[in-house]
């Protein structure tokens, strides 16, 4: 049975990284040229790594799903990117960044990774700057901050409501340097159908060409997987519609233990749902809580416009209940907060289900032109969704599943328990606990791609220098392939009669309602027997039309699901084991008096990691103990 | 609302395309443009149809994705918003839709309504980058750049590569995408160093590639969902005459 080793060098927690870097194993640069890197996906932790792999010489493949790898979902993320780097003299640095996210993540994420996040968060910014990314300045042309929920001091880097955006195009542009150069060969349009293993290492991927449908073997010495999360278990979630799993869900069944699967962050300011055949929900940025106050009336299922309802008959929810913190407490706590208001009948809007975010003080204040240039292209996005205007009258907003802190294990070297296989950016489980503080996910997806991977994935290749060109002939591509052709061909055979989003859609509505917010045993163990029916209605009565050899959006799709309903067991299955509250993971049972998380440290302060054991059979718990060594653990307060 | 949709069809880039037409009952004024063609297409597969293939992923009008034709208009009739935006509050019942994919000869249809704009990415492969290495970046702090002229980078680096720009000019020019990136980089320190070779290599390919010239119709920035400017292209032309 296999054993988990998270490798965290000896030493000081502050010199770990410097230490494991000043011994680590090298490759030389003539025999980097001989060895294949494949690199899935081209968000920020995809592309950076491609092109740093490509830069220090190795052979890349990178692959997307997209048309192009500028259109991967790190593009979406607004607000901004953090890092300690105490330009505003408010007393940052790169403990006091780590601190934040080991308690922001309520004490379950593992110390030396987290620190490491924040040492190498500087670099980033440093980066991104030298490759053109027109951060928001101050009059006197230095970089401007702000600030973002579950921390006191203004260290989050942004451009307007769009840094992601921004930063992404930073890494196409880098990756596309190492394009031109030759160093980076790009498969657009790809799907990687199943990941193969030879002799106990990762070697290569099986994927499906998305316009011809061609099945392809690709072969490497290591293969990075940096496919994000799997927010759209929800179905209905901030994120892209085609973000899925299937890859790192893949790889889960070949061996890679899946870690806290149960840890979702579900954001508080999404634009609530409008109508039964809404395919998204939009996020609205965190940073609108650095200005816009959060307020229900005070009087249930109250009938009159925001405007008409005075102030002393506004309730402040979050202002009342955590007045250290206020509207920037952090996003699991915010969700929460409006979760209990709507369903104690204070809600607002047709359905009740909605909060108000008021900008009319910021307005009055510090007028309407410093507002439209903080968050203009978020106010436009609003009003073109709901057709509102939020300089005239509140936002409304209601948290939706956003960002996975869950995913493939990694020790510190961010390699899977399979050899050879990386996980990096949303698709590991790592540095941000059970709750993830905003602007982090930026910071590191790009810490892990452009400055961690390069440096620990040479301790691996040092030891492959030997290997040849792998050989796309070796009998595990040829059964990988032939698995995937011949589960493409069941999903087109069943020729039932219901659409594969039909069935994603109630599996979503089952997650939400069950495993969401909050989660409580009895609604869990429900969700099991619901979740296996829906799986069997699923492989007797699904409808796939088309063919494999064309482009076929909804064979596409219905793969997706169909591992998203593998994976949604799991993932309430972990949320079953895990009986405490702690970050975004909150079972009813286990809450303080005054309805706060209660956390229990002696028995479950530890990384939950998940073995898959076969078609069939339970999932093999293995745990991970945290060792806090630097942070004492505490009850987790923003009153 | 009832809706009667007029959608173009084409199996592949060698297939010869058609209008079809499609009847769509109680559209609801709340849904976007493309839950409006997710739920006709759940409807043709229900009735043993092939659904209408189309590009789109975020669906917040940042990734760049979706794009299409809509009453001649790329993205449809509401300026400055993207067809995922698109909301089908503008559009009135028993009105009849047209839809179809981006027409220029250097985006060849891949299917309905995708076609290939791989050409964009080459043109940025071309030249579209600065040249520093992981690693290699000064403290960011010690370069200051003028916050007006870092507005100004910001306001030209928005462009999402959806190609809405190329299908509305008659030419099919790729100016005023080529221009956006151009413009970002002319403007900062950062990217004074490499300009002029920038400036020819992207040039350069783009003209390769098959796109058109630019008259100066302004059609692209017309139709562009995220409002680029006409003056990068005069920034482009002022950049390139350096540059020789």
């Amino acid at each position: 049975m296999a054993t988990l080793d998270s490798k965290i060098p000896q030493g000081p927690l502050a010199q770990k990284w410097t230490k494991y870097k000043a011994s680590v194993k090298q490759v030389n640069p003539a025999n980097k040229k001989k060895l294949d890197i494949i690199v899935v996906g081209t968000g920020l932790s995809g592309a950076g790594a491609a092109s740093a792999l490509g830069e220090l010489g190795y052979k890349v493949k990178n692959f997307c799903y997209q048309d192009s790898p500028r259109r991967a979902h790190s593009v979406a993320a607004q607000g901004g990117i953090n890092a300690a780097k105490n330009y505003q003299n408010d007393g940052d640095s790169i403990y006091r960044l780590f601190y934040d996210m080991i308690k922001g993540g309520d004490y379950r994420a593992r110390e030396a990774n987290v620190y490491r996040a924040a040492e190498v968060s500087n670099q980033v910014i440093d980066h991104f700057t030298a490759l053109g990314v027109p951060f928001a300045r101050d009059y006197g042309g230095t970089l401007d901050t702000r600030s973002f929920g579950g921390v006191q001091v203004s260290r989050t880097f942004y451009a307007k409501g769009q840094t992601g955006q921004q930063c992404l195009l930073g890494c196409y542009s880098s990756l596309n340097r190492q394009i031109k150069k030759g160093n980076v060969v790009m498969y657009p349009r790809r799907e990687m159908l199943d990941l193969v293993v030879i002799d106990g290492k990762a070697r290569g991927i099986i994927t499906r060409n998305l316009v011809t449908g061609e099945i392809e073997r690709h072969s490497a010495h290591a293969v990075v997987l940096a496919t994000g999360g799997y927010g759209t278990i929800y179905y209905l979630s901030t994120l892209a519609v085609n973000s899925n799993a299937s890859a790192a869900w893949k790889a889960h069944k070949k061996g890679a233990f899946f870690a806290n699967p149960s840890f979702i962050q579900i954001h508080p300011t999404c634009v609530p749902q409008l109508n039964q055949f809404q395919s998204k929900l939009t996020l609205m940025s965190e940073s609108l809580r650095n200005d816009g106050r959060i307020w229900v009336p005070k009087e249930k299922n109250d009938p009159r416009t925001a405007a008409s309802i005075p102030e002393e008959e506004r309730d402040y929810y979050l202002e009342r209940r955590y007045p250290a913190f206020g509207n920037l407490v952090p996003r699991d706590v915010a969700s929460r907060a409006a979760k209990e208001r709507c369903d104690a009948g204070y809600g607002v809007g047709k359905t009740g289900l909605a909060v108000y975010l008021d900008f009319r003080d910021a307005i009055k204040k510090q007028g309407k032109k410093t507002i439209e240039n903080k968050y203009g292209n978020l106010f436009e996005m609003y009003k073109t969704i709901t057709g509102y205007d939020p300089y005239e009258e509140p936002m409304m907003i209601y948290p939706a599943g956003h960002y996975t802190m869950g995913g493939l294990w990694v020790d510190y070297e961010l390699m899977t328990t399979i050899p050879g296989l990386y996980a990096i950016g949303e698709a590991n489980f790592s540095d941000h606990g059970a709750n993830r503080l905003g602007a982090s996910s930026l910071m590191q997806a790009a810490g892990d791609g452009y400055f961690i991977l390069p440096n620990t994935i040479c301790n691996y290749l040092a030891d492959e220098i030997r290997v040849p060109t792998i050989s796309t002939d070796h009998q595990e591509f040829a059964d990988a392939e032939k698995t995937a052709v011949e589960r493409l061909n069941k999903l087109l055979s069943i020729n039932g009669s219901q659409t594969a989003s039909s069935f994603h859609k109630r599996l979503g509505k089952i997650m939400w309602d069950h495993c969401g917010m909050t989660r409580n045993e009895e609604g869990l163990k429900k969700a099991l027997v619901l979740i296996d029916e829906l799986r069997k209605e699923f492989w007797s009565d699904l409808k796939v039309p088309g063919k494999i050899s064309e482009v076929n959006q909804e064979l596409e799709k219905a793969g997706r699901v169909a591992d998203y309903l593998e994976l949604a067991s799991l993932l309430v299955t972990d949320a079953i084991d895990r009986r405490e509250s702690c970050g975004a993971h909150f079972r009813e049972e286990y809450q303080t008096t005054d309805g706060e998380a209660l956390r229990n440290d002696a028995e479950f302060a530890y990384v939950a990691a998940w073995e898959y054991a076969g078609e069939n059979k339970p999932h093999i718990l293995h745990k991970e103990e945290l060792k806090f060594e630097e942070v004492e653990l505490k009850v987790r307060s923003y009153k | 609302m009832d809706l009667r949709l007029k959608i173009w069809r084409q199996k592949d880039a060698k297939s010869k395309g058609t209008f079809e037409t499609y009847f769509m009952e109680e559209v609801s004024p709340e849904m976007s443009f493309l839950e409006m063609l997710d739920a006709l297409n759940k409807k043709l597969i229900e009735e043993q149809k092939e659904p209408v293939a189309f590009d789109h992923d975020c669906r917040e009008g940042i990734c760049g994705s979706c794009g299409m034709y809509i009453n001649g208009h790329p993205h449809g009739p509401v300026p400055a918003v993207t067809t995922c935006l698109l909301s089908m509050r503008y559009f009135r019942d028993g009105e009849t839709i047209w839809i179809e994919p981006w027409r220029a000869k250097p985006f060849p249809v891949i299917r309905d309504l995708i076609v290939d704009r791989s050409a964009f990415d080459k043109i940025q492969t071309a030249g579209g980058f600065i040249s520093v290495s992981t690693g290699g970046a000064p403290e960011a702090n010690s370069i200051p750049v003028p916050k007006k002229d870092s507005d100004n980078a910001f306001d030209s680096s928005i462009c999402i590569g959806c190609g809405a720009c190329v299908a509305a000019c008659k030419n099919a020019s790729a100016m005023l995408f080529v221009s956006a990136k151009i413009s970002q980089f002319a403007l900062l320190p950062q990217g004074r160093i490499e300009a002029k070779d920038r400036v020819r290599a992207m040039v350069g390919k783009m003209d390769e590639l098959g796109f058109g010239s630019c008259s100066n119709t302004g059609a692209c920035e017309a139709e562009c969902p995220k409002q680029i400017k006409l003056t990068n292209i005069a920034r482009l032309n002022r950049e390139y005459y350096k540059a020789y």
